[in-house]
Formats: structure tokens, sequence, C-alpha cells
């Protein structure tokens, strides 16, 4: 209690997080890491020539990836992309691009 | 309290940003428990590193975030192949941190890194700081083996300029290019594989030819390759014959293209045990390519000249705790480009987040692609996605990904080359914004 109030409440404080691991409480949820590499291209900003991806529609999204797939959709690169990713990945990304604002 | 644990906390309070106290709050047993957020400390601004930091800080926004780069502006390697060819300047390819610092709040330090201890967990800087960090990740491009030819060294690269990092090199063989005469003749030295931007030469041949085609039409392209074939290598060659005749020349290593020794006085190269050379009017010399010197003087290359990794989190198998990401990491079938950079940044991001939140780590999935402009008017791509496979290594998606078709309109070209420029934009916001 003494040495506390030397050092002041404030720096023991520290001291004592210092003593802890550190910590952070965030998580990345597997949907949110796929979805991140549309955002080379697909700013999320909506910068560069590429349709912006906030907001997209969950439904669509899934519409149009198997659309690029089964070449129903003409694309110049977006066939050669939506072809590496499964129903199951492409559901989790559109399921989080969905909840972006 | 003793005096070694105030000389820790004086030092973490000296790293700028300050350990913070967080998280007073009760836990499950109701006695009070303190956090302080992480620090991770990311070396190198380029694509990789300014990805990691920017995504550290959107996935978990209480950590503290230190990025650490000697420049103020970064030239990006893409689009400097546009500069070369007269249709972008070097503003069009210049990109600061500033909205890496104001809009997302990663500490922007301009400095180098001298030193790493991994035992300690600490860098230290040019500047004479020094830094404890939590977790680090490191992307230093890549740095050049000049002693693999001998007759050239980096003391030359003002007369035989490699422009194969951007900035006053991409300035000086511009420069050269528009002081030679017409009916001069370039000659390029490829590198053999690995190397950054595996079609990076093939571009800049043709950026270069529409260069000529429009100022010196009679000026000859000779690219003397170390290897027997390149990417996207029919694509190119069609496109080159399309618009520029037989100016562009490609020897490759078995017919004289693996180039023994530079005599750099008479800008001339030496193969096949000097019975072939050739003599350049400009010579852009691409010398072979390790990891970055800090990667390789932390012993994060083991034997070898680039960097192992774990690669479902890009954590280093050689120092648990720093990660490796870009040009220096071995990242399976993944190339060296600032495509590659930028995603990796965001696994090992994740992959760190999750790590401090207790949770496995993520199953990757994740992609390239590489536009290449043969006109302005006329680009070529090769995409891919990525997963892991059962060996652990990236590996490319079977059915996905691959190379333009071969028999595109010009209308598909002009639109890949419309993407080209999209792309530009849209990576570096991602990287920069
Ligand atoms: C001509 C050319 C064209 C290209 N075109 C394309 C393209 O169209 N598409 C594409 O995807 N890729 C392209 N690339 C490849 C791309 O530029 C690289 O693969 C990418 O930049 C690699 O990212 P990185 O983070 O590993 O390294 P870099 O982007 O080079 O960044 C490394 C950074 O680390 C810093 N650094 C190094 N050492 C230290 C230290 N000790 N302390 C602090 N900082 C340090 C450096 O200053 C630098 O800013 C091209 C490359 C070339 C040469």
């Amino acid at each position: 209690m003494k040495r506390s109030r030397v050092l002041g409440p404030g720096i023991a404080l520290a001291l004592a997080a210092l003593a802890l691991a550190p910590q952070a409480s965030a998580e990345v949820e597997r949907g949110e890491l796929l979805a991140a590499s549309c955002f080379s291209c697909h700013s999320i900003d909506a910068t560069g020539n590429m349709p912006g991806l906030v907001g997209y529609p969950r439904d669509l999204m899934i519409s149009q990836m198997q659309a690029f797939a089964d070449g129903s959709r003409p694309a110049t690169i977006m066939d050669r992309h939506s072809k590496g990713y499964s129903k199951a990945d492409v559901e989790l990304i559109a399921d989080y691009i969905a909840t972006l604002q | 309290m003793t005096n070694i644990k105030r000389r820790n906390f004086l030092k973490a309070v000296g790293i700028g940003g300050a350990a913070t106290v967080a998280g007073f709050g009760c836990a499950a047993n109701g006695s009070a428990t303190a956090s302080r957020s992480a620090h991770v400390i990311v070396i190198g601004g380029g694509s990789g590193g300014a990805t990691a930091a920017k995504y550290l800080k959107r996935f978990s926004p209480d950590l503290q975030v230190t990025l650490i780069e000697p420049s103020a502006t970064y030239y990006t390697c893409y689009g400097s192949n546009w500069v070369l060819g007269g249709h972008a300047s070097m503003d069009d390819i210049a990109q600061t941190y500033d909205a890496l610092a104001s809009r997302h709040g990663v500490n922007v330090v301009t400095d180098s890194v001298t030193e790493v201890d991994p035992a300690k967990r600490a860098v230290k800087t040019a500047g004479g700081t020094t830094m404890n960090y939590d977790f680090l990740i490191m992307s230093p491009g890549i740095d050049f083996r000049y002693d693999a030819v001998p007759g050239i060294t980096a003391a030359d690269a003002e007369r035989v300029p490699h422009a194969w990092k951007a900035g006053d090199q991409t300035r000086i063989l511009r420069s050269q290019l528009e002081a030679m005469p017409d009916g001069g003749v370039f000659v390029m030295v490829a590198p053999g594989n690995p190397f950054r931007c595996p079609p990076g030469p093939y571009e800049r041949a043709s950026m270069v030819a529409h260069y000529f085609k429009q100022a010196k039409p009679r000026s000859k392209i000779i690219i003397l390759d170390n290897k027997e074939n390149f990417s996207k290598q029919g694509l190119f060659v069609a496109g080159w014959a399309q618009h520029y005749g037989d100016m562009i020349e490609w020897v490759p290593s078995s017919r004289g293209g693996q180039v023994e020794e530079v005599d750099v006085a008479n800008l001339t190269t030496i193969s096949d045990s000097g019975l072939t050379t050739f003599k350049a009017d400009v010579l852009n010399y691409i010398p072979p390519q390790q990891a970055g010197a800090i990667a390789m003087q932390t012993g994060l290359t083991g034997d070898g000249f680039w960097c192992p990794v774990n690669q479902q989190t890009f954590e280093s198998s050689i120092h648990p705790g720093i990660y490796v990401i870009g040009d220096s990491s071995v990242a399976g079938a993944m190339p060296k480009s600032g495509h590659s950079a930028n995603n990796q940044g965001k696994i090992a991001a994740a992959a760190i987040v999750n790590s401090l939140a207790g949770k496995d780590p993520l199953a990757p999935s994740t992609a390239n692609t590489c536009y290449s402009l043969i006109t302005p008017d006329h680009a070529i791509s090769v995409a891919a996605v990525y997963a892991l496979n059962a060996e652990g290594t990236l590996a490319g998606v079977e059915g996905s990904g691959g190379v333009s078709p071969a028999d595109a309109p010009a209308s598909v070209r002009q639109m890949e080359a419309i993407y080209t420029k999209g792309w530009y934009t849209g990576i570096t916001a991602d990287i920069w914004g």
C-alpha cells in the first residue's frame, strides 16, 4: 500500500498489468478472413473500378459466385477465382460481407 | 516492487505508444483482473507490412501496432513499368503512411530496424531506439545477390540499374531509356526462379517496347533469361508479335541467356564461357535475390535464401513469435507478388489476433492476381486461389485459376487493361488507404 502511494496509483496499476500476459478480446472468424482477400481488388472504400462489396446482399453474392463458376455470367477473371471456393466458403464470405456497412 | 519491474515499466512506456492499462473488470470469481493490450511491431511498410499493420487494427482495434519503415514515401514496383513505358509518372506510384496513422491508429515510425533479438523480443533501430514486442511481423521484401555474377556489384547500380525496387532506380532507368538514340539496344538480364514478380521482366520489356515504338522505333530489346520458360509466356510472345513485330528477342539460358559475367565499363554481358556476348546501350541487370537483409541477419532463412514459415499462419519455422510475410517468405505455390504479400499480411494479422484470443488458427484460403500490360490497352492476367494441402503447403485449388484465354478478342484484352488500372487503385487503397 505504502509503495503504491509512492509510485502513484496509475504506475502501480501499470506494473500489475505488465505482469500479465498480453491480451486482446477480438477474434477473427473464417468468413472475415476469407472476405478480406476480396478487398485486395474490391476495395472496401469502393475506390478503383471493381464493384464495391460493402453490404452486398447475401443471396446475390452466392448466386453470382455460382454463375461465375458455371460460366453463366461472363467474366474476365472472376470465373478463375470463383472456382477456387467451396459452396460453404462462399456462404461464409457472403454472410460476412452482407453485415458490412 | 523491485527495480527491475520499474525498469521494465519505463522501457514499456518508452515504446512510443506506452503499454496501456485496459480492461479492468470483474472476473467470474469476483476478483479484479487487469490486462494490457499486446504490442505488435511490423518491420517494413511495403505491400505486406502496411497491410498487416492496418488489418491488425481492423481485426482488433485495442492492439498497439507499431510500423517501422525508413521511407516516408513508398514507390510501388507495380506501375513502375508503366513509368518506364512513359504513360505514368512517379507521383502516380507514390504511397504514404498518413491514412495508416490517422485513420487506423497505427503508430508509424520512420526509422529502420538494425537488430532483432528474438529471445528478448526486442528490436533496435538505426535511430537508437529499442522497442519490445509481443509479436513481430517482418515484411522486408528482397535483397540482391550481387555476388552471384562476377564483374558487377551493388555500387554499379547507377550505371547499370536493376529498377527492381521502385524509386530512384526507376527514374535512372527511365532517363537512360530517354537518352538512348534510336536504333539502340536495351538488354535486360532476368533472374532464375524464385524471384520477385515472375511476369515483371516481360511486362517491362512490353512497356519499353511501347515507348520505343513511338519514340525510337529502330531500337531493339533483348531479354537474357536465366531460365527456359517464363510466366504467361504464350500470351506475352503472341502480344509482342502482334504489337511490336520482332523488336523483342527473348534468349533462354540454354541459348546464351545465362549471363556469367558483366563488363560494366562496356555495358556488355558474357555467357557460354565467353563465346557469347551482348553489347547494350542501356543495360538493366536484375540480380538473383534473397530475403530482406534484416530477415537474413535474424537467422530467419536458416541455411537458405528465403524464410520458411508455417504456411497456415506465416509464423517463422525458426523463431516462434516472428511472422514473415511477403517476398521474404516461402509461401508454397504463391508467387512473390504484391497481391500475395497483401493477402499474407491479412493471414498473419488474423493468426496473431486469434492466438491472443486463445483460438486455433484458421484454415486460410487466399488468392493472387497479377495483371501485366502488353500495351496500355492490352492486358493479360494470371490468377489463383490457394488453400493448405495435406502437407501444410499453400497449393493452388484444383480447377481454379490460370491465365487469360489465348484466343480472347481485343475487347477482352482492353477490358483487362481497364481492370489492371482498377486493380492498382483497389489494392493500394487496401494496403495504404
Ligand atoms: C517491376 C515490378 C513490377 C511488379 N508488378 C507487380 C504487379 O503488377 N502485381 C503484384 O502483385 N506485384 C508486383 N510486383 C511485386 C511486388 O512489388 C512485391 O512482390 C511486393 O511489393 C512484396 O511486398 P513485401 O512487403 O514483401 O516487400 P516490399 O513491398 O518491398 O516492402 C518491403 C519494405 O520493407 C522495408 N524494409 C526493409 N528492411 C527494413 C528494415 N531493416 N527496417 C525497416 N524497414 C525495412 C523497405 O523499406 C520496404 O518499404 C512487381 C515488382 C516489380 C519489381
